[in-house]
């Protein structure tokens, strides 16, 4: 065996090593590597932060974060948590921020006497915060204009 | 009638006769030994309804209250200390515990009435039952709130920014749990009779 030919062999058996390295790569499950027969190891749940200041708005229209937990919190026909504090009625003794005026007109803009129905489900828009990294990374900044 | 009248009267008669058969040692300890067995049968049957496995026993708990409940922190938390229905709704003083239990024959009437038997009907009575427990609490200063939560071993700085300050100005103003803590067990009843602000609709 001369010297080119060994050469070339070791070309193609890094190569076809390297492509079957590749294949392994890519066919992945959502399990990862871990065997059937063994656990996957899942991330720690993150905790909801309790307790803050409330938390500055990063864009005009944004519905402003839930600077607190809200679990156990409900929301149905007969009774919203969060109006316990945060209703026109309710906001000066509980020292929470009250709902936008906004929410009492419905998508005709007619001012109801009440809390509008679209906008009573109060965590469609409205989200607790957990102490994460971005999943992704980017280059947001915050409007200033707003900030405080 | 005479003749029931006739046999309480004879009733009468043994018990006040003397007794020439048994020695005064023989009836007192009889009597204290069966006193203690009296008295101890009475607690302990009294205990059997002061449980959760109890009050569950009836489906009108078990399908309405109970399920709420089990949603809350009073069932399930980081450290598994619980509260069950009887911590919080019989009182923990013999004297209060046993009023209670007079007033829940109130209770057993309405059961067997089927008051509450649907989940409808308990929700056409919710209002009014919540607002029974809110009076009760109100009037004996969340008495069995407090039986956990000590307000002299209260750790304001302990607490969250909200709590710390609302705990501090509600109970220096005389105010006691129920007031502000409604519904932290259980599924507040239709609140547009109570605050229209805090449902939807008016």
């Amino acid at each position: 065996m001369n010297k080119e030919k060994l050469i070339a062999l070791i070309v193609m058996l890094s190569m076809a090593l390297g492509t079957t390295h590749l294949f392994a790569e890519q066919v992945n499950s959502l399990r990862g590597h871990t065997p059937l027969d063994e656990t996957v190891m899942t991330n720690t749940m993150k905790k909801v932060q309790n307790d803050r200041e409330p938390i500055a708005r990063d864009y005009i229209q944004q519905p402003p974060l839930i600077p607190h937990k809200t679990k156990g919190y409900k929301i149905n026909k007969k009774f919203n948590k969060c109006l316990t504090c945060h209703s026109w009625a309710n906001y000066k003794e509980s020292g929470a921020t009250k709902i936008s005026q906004t929410h009492f007109s419905d998508r005709e803009n007619n001012v109801l006497a009440n809390i509008a129905p679209r906008r009573y489900f109060c965590t469609q828009c409205h989200v607790s915060q957990v102490d994460s990294k971005p999943l992704v990374e980017n280059t947001f900044t915050p409007i200033t204009t707003i900030q405080h | 009638m005479n003749k029931i009248k006739q046999l309480l009267t004879n009733l009468w008669e043994v018990l006040k006769k003397p007794t020439a058969k048994y020695s005064l040692g023989t009836l007192l300890v009889g009597g204290f030994v069966a006193g203690i067995i009296f008295w101890g049968g009475f607690n302990t049957a009294m205990e059997m309804t002061n449980s959760e496995e109890f009050c569950i026993s009836c489906h009108e708990m078990r399908e309405n209250v109970y399920e709420e409940y089990k949603d809350t922190v009073h069932y399930s938390n980081r450290t598994g200390v619980r509260a069950t229905c009887p911590d919080c709704h019989v009182p923990k003083e013999w004297t209060y515990k046993v009023i209670r239990k007079i007033k829940a024959t109130n209770e057993l009437y309405h059961k067997a009435l089927g008051t509450i038997d649907t989940p409808e009907k308990f929700e056409a009575k919710r209002l009014h039952l919540a607002r029974n427990v809110w009076k009760e609490m109100k009037a004996t200063d969340s008495r069995e709130c407090r039986n956990c939560h000590d307000f002299e071993s209260m750790d304001y700085t302990e607490q969250g920014r909200r709590g710390m300050n609302q705990h501090q100005k509600g109970l220096d103003s005389g105010m006691t749990c129920i007031d502000c803590h409604k519904g932290i067990a259980h599924s507040l009843p239709a609140m547009y009779e109570v605050d229209p602000s805090t449902a939807v609709g008016n």
